[in-house]
Parts: structure tokens; sequence; C-alpha cells
């Protein structure tokens, strides 16, 4: 067996990461006592190091490829960004990203609040945030059957004598249940963008109630008995003491959300592949620079992705003002 | 300093259990909680988690159903006709593949761990300067750290790649616990940061005046605290990387030698085909670590570890 | 005090429990992993000892060096290759990694790019060789390659491992498109005959029809390649209707997409797939065909692990793997096929796919494999181990394949159709057209298409993202 040495790898990389990390703080910890006062350098700058190469280097060079043209070495100025913006099919894909950011973050967020004060301290609170928490857990591949399963369409027309149609999607069985008739639901546009969010609704909650719940049991006690010795009601409890409270953690989720739905392609890709008035900007830059062949126009999608997070950076910013001021 | 490290008391340690089962009173808010447990709210609740179970439950029913009953029959039908059988899951298990499950699995543990680790000890320390030191530049830093968190990670392949064949470290766990650490971290010194935010400042200048340095501070007051928000993003970044694909394969390639199980799941239908007895078998195979993970880190889920500190 | 201790002993003691538990899976598949290697690789040993090892002298001595091949082909696929190389290996004493996954034609391109590329790669599209030659990390074949080629394919087949000019590639594995599913049993019992030319197969259809079934079924859904076999069959048609010389220029881009003869070819296509007599069997209206997976659509041909609602499906001769296991395939069972006529009986057009194999590297070892792959010996080999390990499913354009090493009906047929000569081949157009239109809008218009765009918009749209330069 081989997997001795790697776990021993893995031990060495941990100790050794360990290391550094402290040799940084032990010279930080002397810094100080020379009464050095920008200590805060010392604490970020290992995470600087890494995101500058990680991320911030492939950021500008995408920006720099968004001019260039499809095989991203000759420099074509704002073509690929007029093709975007001229292309019927392309500004279906930016309505559908926005639809996807606005509606998501609330309606996963309000569901995962909303279950992580229900089970808050309930009998049985850990099995019952499993359960929400599980769809987290699954990986792509299991939740695209798990939702072919749930939207899965038989057209009640097709079927033989011996073989008669059985629906294997649970929402469309569920209508026939309720005696109405099956809807496809992947293909029909505009409706099928609404499915393919459910899909994300059903996965992030799991994030907002985790995240919520550990912020809520934050709350100190005593603002807690305090409320309670005045008689507030529950309704008024969770009004005006814990959604207060965990404001920011709100604030926080809701950007993850919403940043996650921007960069949403995998679902988008599984389900319907883009197709049927489906797609996505992520997906769209996915399939252009890596199938298509056109880097340019991808690293123009990537780009537009880097602008439609700007709203969400100011509302963040307002909000972190807001707290400093407090 | 000490009567901080002392105080979490009982009932924070003892987290989901009612903190009545104690002996003691009930806490404050456990009464107000109580309230709030309305038949109403108990149903909602129910009604949540019966609705957020459906798909999944479908899911694991048809991973033991027979391949041919799949594709014809829903899965609901087992409840008024059963036909169950174990073979999808000798299929995964022992899927005659040139390789086995074995390999992979440790793969994933050794890529995971380390992926986890890093990321949150140093967005600690980032949240931390964010969050309670001063220097110039801090909050456009900031806002430009978690605005990072955009970048879709395919822009970042191929350069990174490049720079894993210079330092000759590509196809090796390195790069991807490197890369992983670099994409988490965004996301973790923002979370992280709302969470430090949280804390009394008075905690922090008290322990200013005592003359203790950030360095000790970090240490002896903020890691302890931070036990319920470093789980939850502990908890988000271990499915992250237990789930990911693509980075392992970019960077270490498609052998056994380093690839994760999702690579092995993601082959199990072949070349050609979409084989869904063993793909749902599989998903659930690969859900058994995170789901262990999430149900041990439900004990840093406690109430009171900032109250108490407080009280401290 | 005594709480905190209870926590961490408690954490310890899942953490123990955590380590033993994978401990014991691991034990435990590593047994079971021991037992599949001795199996399998009796199979592979008795191919090695029929082998004359002097043949092998010629790539001298190797001893010690490794070669790796980098692929698409997953499990349970991949063990036919990695037995087609244990002769090479024990006579020339070369080590071969083979490692494959299904995300290799993003993948390759990514590696090579980044200088990461493997020893040899096994490429399925000539348009993703011509990127990886792009990419100016491929090494052009040795000679000695080039004369194997010359020696046990047919010129078109080389032209297609060939980018402007020098050849790169020789061909490994080939796929036969142009094949209609159908099911012998259930055409004996209706009393209908296999057509030999496309009147035939058009009066055979609307006989379906007036008997009271639906003839066609059909499926494009297929993730992000959605609607590709749709392309292939307007390329069948193409070929039919205008010939072999339009369809090169189509491919090329000098016949537009907008030419009236595509446009004919389209509409021929539409005949069958957009009409609502004629599909989708079983399945529904024409607009299921959108989203059917293309491996779910063909299952009803079989009537006795499907239902048998479907007579007929167009699809390639890989399609053979999603019958269930125990399908009665052959030319007398419950499933087989049949050669897509051509416009007459003596027309004899077929559509196909291959797979090349590129190299990153020029040592030695490199390219003594190389050299070995492009054999008629090697060929063999891979169609031997494919009949043992796999019931087949693997065929080569190589002349020097004796059909005697070919288990499967299918795979016989599909070589006799090669074999043919009448046959005039060509490659899958989509694959060698530029990817913005090959992988692209052609996959998706024509998706647009099935579920209700006029063929005009369609043809238009296609050209629209060729290209310009």
């Amino acid at each position: 067996m081989d997997w001795a040495p790697k776990l021993l790898d893995m031990l060495w990389a941990i100790v050794l990461f360990g290391a550094v990390v402290a040799v940084i703080l032990g010279l930080a910890a002397l810094y100080e006592k020379r009464g050095g006062r920008r200590v805060g350098w010392w604490f970020v700058a290992p995470s600087l190091v890494l995101v500058s190469i990680g991320l911030v280097y492939p950021a500008l060079r995408t920006l720099w490829t968004s001019f260039n043209d499809a095989s991203g070495k000759k420099f074509v100025g704002i073509d690929n960004y007029t093709a975007v913006f001229t292309n019927s099919d392309e500004l279906v894909v930016l309505r559908n990203t926005v639809l996807w950011t606005l509606v998501t973050p609330f309606v996963a967020t309000a569901i995962g609040l909303v279950y992580a004060v229900l089970v808050d301290k309930a009998k049985g609170e850990a099995v019952a945030k499993a359960v929400i928490f599980l769809p987290m857990a699954i990986s792509l591949v299991g939740a695209s059957i798990i939702w072919k399963f749930m939207y899965s369409y038989k057209d009640p027309a097709g079927g033989s004598e011996k073989n008669p149609t059985h629906q294997i999607g649970f929402l469309n069985q569920v209508l026939v249940w309720l005696h109405l008739d099956p809807v496809n639901f992947l293909l029909n546009s505009p409706q099928n963008t609404f499915w393919l969010i459910v899909v994300m609704i059903w996965i992030q909650a799991g994030f907002a109630m985790t995240i919520l719940s550990a912020s809520i049991k934050a709350i100190p006690d005593e603002i807690v008995e305090a409320a309670r010795l005045d008689g507030v009601g529950a309704f008024e409890m969770f009004r005006f003491v814990t959604l207060p409270s965990i404001r920011p953690a709100v604030v926080v989720v809701l950007t993850t959300i919403a940043i996650s739905c921007l960069k949403v392609f995998d679902i988008v890709r599984t389900m319907t592949g883009g197709n049927f008035n489906t797609n996505v900007i992520a997906n769209e830059f996915y399939s252009q620079t890596f199938s298509q062949d056109n880097r340019g126009l991808g690293a123009a999608l990537a780009v537009i992705l880097f602008i439609l997070v700007v709203p969400i950076i100011v509302y963040n910013v307002r909000q972190l003002r807001a707290s400093e001021a407090r | 300093m000490s009567g901080l490290s002392t105080s979490p008391d009982d009932v924070a340690i003892d987290g989901a259990v009612p903190p009545a089962a104690g002996g003691k009173p009930p806490s404050a808010a456990a009464a107000a909680k109580k309230r709030l447990s309305s038949p109403w709210a108990s149903l909602a609740a129910v009604i949540l988690a019966i609705v957020w179970t459906i798909p999944t439950a479908g899911l694991l029913i048809t991973s033991f159903r027979p391949a041919l009953d799949i594709n014809k029959t829903g899965w609901w039908t087992v409840f008024t006709n059963p036909d169950f059988t174990l073979d999808n899951y000798k299929a995964v298990l022992d899927s005659g593949q040139t390789t086995s499950l074995s390999p992979y699995l440790v793969n994933s543990i050794v890529i995971t761990i380390p992926a986890v680790l890093l990321p949150i000890l140093l967005a600690c320390l980032a949240a931390y300067a964010f969050a309670w030191t001063d220097f110039k530049g801090k909050n456009v830093l900031f806002v430009a750290i978690f605005a990072l968190q955009v970048v879709p990670i395919q822009v970042t392949l191929l350069p990174l790649l490049k720079l894993y064949v210079t330092l000759d470290i590509s196809g090796t766990f390195w790069a991807i616990w490197l890369s992983h650490t670099m994409f988490g971290l965004p996301l973790a010194i923002f979370l992280l940061h709302n969470f430090m935010r949280e804390i009394p400042a008075e905690l922090i200048e008290a322990a200013r005046v005592d003359g203790a340095g950030h360095v000790t501070i970090f240490f002896r007051m903020m890691l302890p605290m931070l036990k319920p928000a470093i789980a939850a993003f502990g908890i988000y970044q271990f499915l992250w990387v237990w789930n990911d694909l693509l980075v392992a394969l970019t960077f270490a390639g498609p052998g056994s030698a380093t690839a994760p199980m999702t690579k092995f799941l993601f082959d199990l239908t072949g070349s050609r085909g979409t084989a869904w007895y063993l793909l749902s078998a599989g998903a659930f195979v690969s859900m058994v670590i995170p789901v262990i993970v999430f149900l041990s880190l439900q004990r840093y889920f406690v109430r009171g570890l900032l109250a108490g500190s407080v009280k401290g | 005090m005594t709480s905190k201790t209870r926590v961490r002993t408690a954490r310890y003691g899942s953490f123990f429990a955590a380590t033993a538990a994978i401990a014991l899976v691991v034990a435990g598949c590593s047994s079971s992993d021991d037992d599949n290697g001795g199996g399998g690789s009796t199979g592979g040993s008795t191919a090695a000892g029929d082998i004359d090892c002097s043949q092998f002298s010629s790539y001298g001595d190797l001893k010690g060096k490794e070669v790796t091949i980098y692929a698409g082909v997953v499990a349970p696929e991949d063990q036919p290759y990695v037995d087609s190389f244990k002769p090479f290996e024990k006579c020339t004493g070369v080590k071969v990694n083979y490692t494959a996954d299904k995300n290799f034609e993003q993948q390759v391109l990514v590696q090579a790019e980044a200088g990461n590329a493997p020893d040899l790669a096994i490429v399925p599209q000539p348009g993703l060789l011509k990127q990886l030659v792009a990419t100016g990390k491929a090494v052009k074949a040795p000679d000695s390659v080039s004369q194997n080629a010359d020696k046990w394919f047919g010129a078109d087949w080389k032209k297609y491992g060939t980018v402007d000019g020098t050849f790169y590639a020789a061909p490994s594995g080939a796929s036969v498109k142009s094949l209609v599913w159908y099911s012998p049993t259930q055409f004996a019992s209706a009393g209908y005959e296999v057509p030999t030319t496309l009147d035939d197969l058009k009066a055979l259809s609307d006989k379906m029809v007036a008997d009271g079934n639906k003839p066609w079924c059909a499926g494009i859904n297929s993730g992000e390649a959605t609607g590709w076999p749709i392309t292939d069959w307007v390329e069948d048609f193409v070929l039919r209707l205008d010939g072999p010389d339009v369809y090169d220029q189509w491919v090329a881009g000098d016949v537009k997409f907008t030419d009236p003869k595509i446009v004919s070819a389209f509409d021929g296509v539409g005949a069958y797939l957009k009409n609502s007599d004629y599909v989708n069997a079983g399945i529904g209206d024409v607009k299921s065909i959108a989203t059917t997976t293309f491996q779910d659509a063909g299952l009803n041909i079989d009537p006795v692990n499907g239902d048998g609602s479907c007579w007929l499906h167009r699809q390639a001769s890989f399609y053979a793997a999603n019958f269930d296991k125990n399908a009665n395939i052959g030319p007398d069972g419950d499933v087989y096929a049949f050669y897509l006529p051509g416009k007459t009986a003596d027309d004899h057009p077929v559509l196909g796919a291959g797979e090349f194999v590129l190299a990153f590297s020029d040592r030695p070892e490199v390219q003594a494999l190389q050299t070995f792959w492009s054999t008629d010996t090697w060929a063999n080999l891979k169609a031997k181990a494919s009949s043992e390990d796999t019931k087949g499913g693997w065929i080569s354009a190589n002349k020097g394949l004796d059909e005697a090493n070919l288990v499967g009906p299918i795979d016989k047929l599909s070589v006799q159709i090669l074999k043919d000569p009448k046959t005039v081949f060509r490659f899958d157009g989509s694959d060698q057209m530029p990817a913005a239109v090959g992988s692209g809008s052609f996959w998706k218009q024509a998706t647009n298409w099935i579920t209700g765009q006029s063929t005009q918009d369609t043809v238009t749209k296609i050209q629209a993202a060729w290209p310009k330069s």
C-alpha cells in the first residue's frame, strides 16, 4: 500500500506550513515588542502573497485577453464586448445571470435563517440541521441526478400499449396525481431558469443555515434574557433581538451566495448544457474559452462578471462603514 | 486573561443538548426558544425538512433499485412495489476498474486536510488584522480581497499550472494544497472578518491595556472564541475541496497517485453512457465522510462562547 | 475544566474511530484489488506469451524507460489499451503508464500549453489535434510511423492526422456513424425489409406509419454537447444528397451553411426528425428529442429489455455499449444495425470518426511505442484485448486488422462497411470544423432547430459563428 507515504507527506506539509506561520508570527511579535505599529501587515502578508499569485495575476491577464482576438494573441480593442452586447443570445445570458443573482440569495438566506431559528436548541437539532445541510454535501454529479429524478418529463402521448408512460420525475408525478398535465420543466423558457435556480436555493440554504446558526449561537445570553424579562413575544424576539444581532452575518451570507450565483455554471452545464435559453455568463465563458476556442470572448465574459460584482461590493462597503460608525 | 480561558461553561460544551439535561435551570435563550417553538413553528420546520429531503431521499431509494427499473418507473413506486438490491453499491465498491476505490479515497483525505487547515489559519490571521489592527490601505485591501471571490477558477488554471511546472511541483499534492488555499482565502477572510468584528471592542482594548500584543491576543482570545465561525467555514471549505474535481485534475493529473475520489466517481459510467444506478450509489458513497464531518463539527455550534467571555 | 477534557477525549475518540474505519476500508479494498489484478493480467500475459520478441529488436535497448499516455477513454474500456501494450512492455522493457479522465479534451489543451503535456495523447478529433499542434508543443511523427500509416491506413485517414502538410498522428481506433439501429426479430414479425436506398428508407418509414407505428426515436441531450447527434444526421445527409466533394468544401468552410445545398440537407433531416408522424417513438413529440439523452433514446429498439416501441434509431457503432448487457445483438437477434443507405444502392458514403496518437516528445522510447502503435500487430492485439476485456466495442481502420479477432457483431459489421470497396469514407465534419462552429454554434443552433427554429435562421446563426480570419 502506498497510503502511508502520502499521509506522511501530508503531515510533513502541515508541520512545514505551521513552522512558516510560526516564524512569521515570531517575527511579528518581535517587531511589535520593538515598538512597531503596523503589525497588521505581518498578519495579512501570507494571504496577500497567495491571492496575488493565484487570483490577482490571472484576473489581470484575463482583462488583457478580453481585448484580444479568439486566439488571445492579437489586439482587437473592445470588439469582444461589442460582440457580447449586440448578440441576442448573449443578452439572454446576461439577463439570466442577473436573475440568478437577484433571486437566489434572498430566498436561500430567508429559508436558511428561518430554519436556523426554528431548530435552534430544539430536540435533535444536529440531525435537523444535517437534513438541510445534506444538499451541500452531495457532489455535483449527485445533485444533477437527484434533480433529474425531480424534473424528468415523459410525454403522456408517448409509450406503447405494452408499456404505458410512467413519470420518473417526482414533480411531474405530483402533477399527475393532482390530475394536471405533466410539464417539461427544463425545456420551456423562461420558467426553466427558475427551475434551475430552485436547485441552487436547495443547495445554498444549507450554507445560509450553517453560518447564520453559528451567528445566532453567538448572541450573548444576557441580551436574550433582558428581552425575555421584558415579556417580548416570539416574533418580536426574532424581529428586534435576533435579526439585528446577526445582521452583519446576514449581509455576509447574502453576499457570498450572490457571488456564487454569478459564478454558477455546473448546475446549468449538467442540467441543460445552457440550451433552451438557460445559459449564464460563467457557463458561456467556460464553453467559449475551453470548447469553442474563443479566448477573447471568453475573457470578456469573465470581465463582465468582475463588473457585475461591483454593486455587491458597494453594498458591502456601505455596510462596513455603517458598522465602523457604530 | 485567565478568566477568559476558563469561562466557557457547561452550557457551551454540551451544545446541542438542552441545558436542562445538565441539571441546571433552562437558560434564557432556551426559554425564549420555547415560546418560539409553538406548534406552528415546529410544523414549519418539519415541512421544510421534508421538502428539502425529498430529492435526496429519491436518490437514496434509487441507489438501491435494480438498474432496469430506474428508467422505467419512479422511485416512489417502491412503496407499493418494493424491489431492492445492493448490486449498485457492490458495483461501485468493486467496479473492476484498473484501480480500486481505496487509493482515491486516501488521496481525497490527503488532499482535503491541509487544503482546509491552511486557508483557515491564514484567513484567521488576515481577518484579525483587518478587524482589529490599523494599517494604511486596510479597507481598500479588504474590499479587494473579498471582491476576488468572483474570479472564476478557470481563468487561473493556465497561469498557475505554468508556475507549478516551473517550480516542478505540478503533479504533486503541493500544487493542489496551494491552489485550494489560494482559492479559499477570499471567502474565508470575508466570513471570519465578520465574526471577528462581532467580538466586543472592550475585550480587545482591555487586553491591549494589559500590555498584550496582537500575536498574544490572536492566539489566546480570538481562536478560542471563533470556534463556531471556524467550524462553519471549515465545513464549507471541506465540502468544496472534497467535491472538487477540476483543481485536482488540472494540477496533479488523473493518475491514482494523486487524483481524488471525485475522479473515480466521475469515471464510473465509462466513456459513454449514463449509468444512473452507478452514479446514484456513488454519490452516496462520496457523501458519507462529509456528513460525518458535519455531525462531528456540530459540537462547536454552541451558544455562549462569546457570551461567556463577556461575562468573564 | 472537566467538561473541556471531555470534549478533547471525545474528539480524539472520533478521530481514532475515523482512522480505524479508513484503515478497514483500505484493507478491504486492497485485497479485492489484488484479486482483480490477478484475474486481469492473465489475459494480457497470454497475449504477451504469443508474441515473438524479435520483432521488437529494432527499437533498440529501452530498458527502464517510461512512457506516459493520456486519454479520454476510462474504465472499463481502458483495460484493453493497457493489455495491448503488454507485449511491447515485456519485450522492450519500457513501462507504459496509461492515465485517462473524461475531461481529457479540455485538460490536454491546458496541460500542453502549460508545458506539462504527456508523452502521447489519444486525440479523438482532428479539430482538437489542430489546436494541440497550434500550442507548439506537439512533435511530428517520425518516418517509421509515417511509413506504417502509408502501409496500413488509407490516404484519407493519414490526411486526418496531418496538420498544414505535416503528418503528426497515426490513426488508432475508429467508429462508423452511418448506422441505423433496428430489431431483426421485430422486422421479421412485421414483414419489414432493410432498405437499400434513401427512398426505400422513406418508404419504409411511411409504411410503418401506415401500420400505426411511430418509426423513429431520437435524443440529442448530452450535457454541454447537446445537439451533436443532429450534426451527425446533417453530415450524413450532406454526404448523401450533395456528395463527398461538396461535403469536403462545406467542412473546409468554402461552401457555407447558408448554401442551398446545405439547407436542403437540413430539410432532408427535418423530413425525419421534425416530422411528428415519424418521431419520437415511445418518447413523445418532436421537442422531446431535445430533452432525451442520446444514451437513452434508442433503448426501446430492444423488444426484450426495452419495450420495442421504437423501430429505427440512427446512431454510431459505439451505441452498442448502451444496450443491456444481456441484449441479444446480432444479424438475427433482437438488436442490430443496418448501413444508412445512400441515394442509390451503389452510392456508399460512410460517415465515421476515429482517434489519433499525438506525441509531445521525441524520446526514442516514445517513438518506439508510437511506431508499434501504428502497426497491424498492435491493432490486432488491441482488438483481441477488447474482445476479451469488454466483449469488443473497438475497431480500427487498419487494413491489417483481422476480422477473426473481433467478437462484437456490430464491430464485424463496422469493419465490413469500412472495408467495402464501394465505401467513400468521410470523417465527422463537426470534429474538423473550427471549434466555434463544430463544438459551438452547430450543436447549439441544431438544438434550437429541433425545438422550433426555422432552417433559415438556424443556418444563418451557425454561419455567423464561423471565425472570420
